[in-house]
């Protein structure tokens, strides 16, 4: 699905992303480790488009999409969350699920006074396909509250939901079950496998170790910027090199 | 009763300005600190096309296309530009046309001024009474704050929105942020040039002078103390706000007093902004929602 080539990203003197070489092959899980500060967000960032790379090229279904903007990303099919949530805050959570919907109707000034048939026809079944989604990730009772005011585990979820509302072929999860209680992070783990049966494809950051070796089938190790190991869960487990880059040794 | 209609005049004016500032600031999140000059563009155009002639209908329709199409050609580069800067370019777009207004005199006569303005006369009915002249405006604020509200409720209301609360997110999911806010200031624009033409034709008189940063001020505190982003919010803005500055302008006060009045009342403005931003930003009339 997504490859990289040569991929390099620096800010002022760090080197956040070193020709970085990558390709997710039919894997419905993949998995990027990596400590803190090895990348892995600025990797989600030049593949989104949200930060131009310093050189390399990114392939999305065989397609270049480095250079494009990041709802052209985005629209091409590659929707991402955020490691720090961001919800829109106040909007209620029906609403949050609502805007993610793709080439709305109603969105286009003109339609509003000659289409009001077809868009009223468009938000009902928006709005069912929404209130769905908002039952299964377990927020049926907050449909109405701003999304500000829901804790921070819940946040997590909409914005899962919110992602899969995009309708895109694939997700960027940073981080999902980071700061969320043991139980969430259990509802959230549910949920990603229920939505690879359903066929969505994933690439995930994560710290937990459990939950990368329960979801992924195949996981990318990042240190310092540069790629140091890839392969299956229990390789990876057993890789000299990630061991060494995660004990600082 | 004169003061009456007038009042009521100048609240429905300032109601139509302040709600299409409102759809900008309130629902976009775009603070646009030179919103007078749409309204100016709008009354200079109007002013300018039925002083040559021009019937009035088209010389409305060309005002409100003119502003809506200066909305357009500012908010290119500037939208461009980050949160804080997007303001300080509409600041800068606000005084640079009023020296436009100032300076061409060919054009605008300078700070001379445009006098008799003709009033309105649509399908050959002229609304040159202060009655009929508070038809036409109460009017065209019904019309406008359906217009806008049908806007605000739609699916495209509900995107402005997101981009005012977080615009990274809302480009996670596919939007052209870009090209939404454009939408935004170009509609804004349109109104701001409505309330202009009928501010223009109701005065019959405008100069430079009448398009200064301290009206962007009103139409901005208007906003905020009615609550912005809210349905009525600007209404009730408009109806506090210019009953004040209007009744003080007709009160028996010694002519001495004028000149520390106009200045006073600025800085009163000014500081009730500044008050309100600070302790109380939701206004008057607070956002709908379960917050809080
Ligand atoms: N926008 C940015 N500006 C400056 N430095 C950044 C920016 N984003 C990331 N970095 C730096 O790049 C490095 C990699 O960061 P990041 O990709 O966030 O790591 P990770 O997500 O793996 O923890 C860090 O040293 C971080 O401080
Ligand atoms: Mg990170």
């Amino acid at each position: 699905m997504i490859e990289t080539k040569g991929l390099s990203k620096s800010f002022g003197g760090i080197q956040a992303l070193s020709n970085c070489t990558l390709s997710l092959k039919g894997h419905a899980i993949t998995g990027l480790i990596g400590p803190n500060g090895s990348g892995k967000t600025t990797l989600f960032n030049l593949i989104t488009g949200f930060l131009p790379p310093d050189s390399g090229e990114i392939y999305f279904k065989g397609k270049r999409i480095d250079g494009r903007l990041p709802h052209e990303v985005a629209s091409a099919g590659i929707v991402r969350t955020f490691q720090l949530t961001r919800v829109l805050p106040k909007m209620t959570v029906l609403d949050n699920m609502l805007i993610a919907c793709p080439r709305q109707t109603g969105e286009t000034l003109s339609s509003l006074f000659f289409h009001s048939n077809t868009i009223r026809v468009e938000e009902n079944q928006n709005r069912k396909r929404a209130l769905e989604l908002i039952e299964w990730v377990g927020l049926s009772h907050l449909k109405d509250q701003w999304a500000g005011n829901l804790s921070y585990g819940q946040q997590k979820l909409l914005e899962l939901a919110r992602a899969l509302m995009a309708n895109p072929t694939m997700i960027l999860l940073d981080e999902p079950t980071a700061g969320i209680n043991p139980i969430m992070i259990q509802t959230m783990m549910e949920l990603i496998l229920k939505m690879k049966e359903w066929g969505m494809i994933f690439f995930i950051i994560e710290h937990n170790m459990d939950v990368i070796i329960e979801l992924c089938e195949w996981i990318f190790v990042l240190d310092n910027g540069e790629k140091i190991a890839e392969g299956k869960p229990k390789e990876i487990q057993q890789n000299p090199r990630v061991i060494e880059a995660y004990l600082g040794v | 009763m004169d003061l009456f209609l007038h009042l009521w005049i100048m609240i429905f004016i300032y109601s139509i300005f302040a709600m299409s500032l409102n759809l900008e600031m309130g629902y976009t999140g775009l603070f646009n600190f030179g919103h007078i000059a749409f309204f100016g563009i709008g009354a200079y155009t109007s002013a300018l096309l039925t002083l040559h002639q021009i019937p009035f209908a088209l010389a409305f329709v060309v005002a409100l296309v003119a502003s809506g199409f200066f909305g357009f050609l500012l908010s290119i580069p500037s939208l461009r530009l980050r949160g804080d800067y997007f303001g300080i370019a509409t600041l800068g777009f606000g005084e640079i046309l009023r020296m436009v207004f100032q300076n061409e005199v060919w054009l605008t006569k300078g700070p001379m001024g445009l006098p008799g303005i003709p009033k309105p006369i649509l399908f050959s009915y002229r609304f040159a009474t202060l009655p009929q002249y508070l038809l036409l405006t109460m009017g065209l604020t019904i019309v406008t704050f359906l217009i806008l509200r049908i806007i605000i409720r739609s699916p495209l209301g509900r995107t402005l929105r997101g981009i005012r609360e977080d615009e990274i997110v809302l480009m996670a999911l596919g939007k052209n942020a870009f090209h939404f806010k454009i939408k935004s200031v170009v509609i804004g624009s349109v109104f701001a040039g409505l309330a202009g033409v009928l501010w223009t034709h109701y005065t019959t008189f405008i100069s430079p002078g009448d398009f200064t940063l301290s009206e962007t001020i009103l139409v901005l505190l208007i906003v905020v103390l009615g609550g912005k982003g809210t349905e009525w919010g600007p209404l009730m803005g408009a109806f506090v706000l210019i009953f004040f500055q209007e009744s003080l302008r007709f009160l028996k006060l010694p002519t001495e007093w004028g000149r520390y009045l106009a200045p006073l009342q600025q800085m009163i403005f000014g500081g009730l902004l500044i008050f309100l931003m600070i302790y109380r930003p939701e206004g008057l009339i607070r956002e709908k929602g379960e917050g809080r």
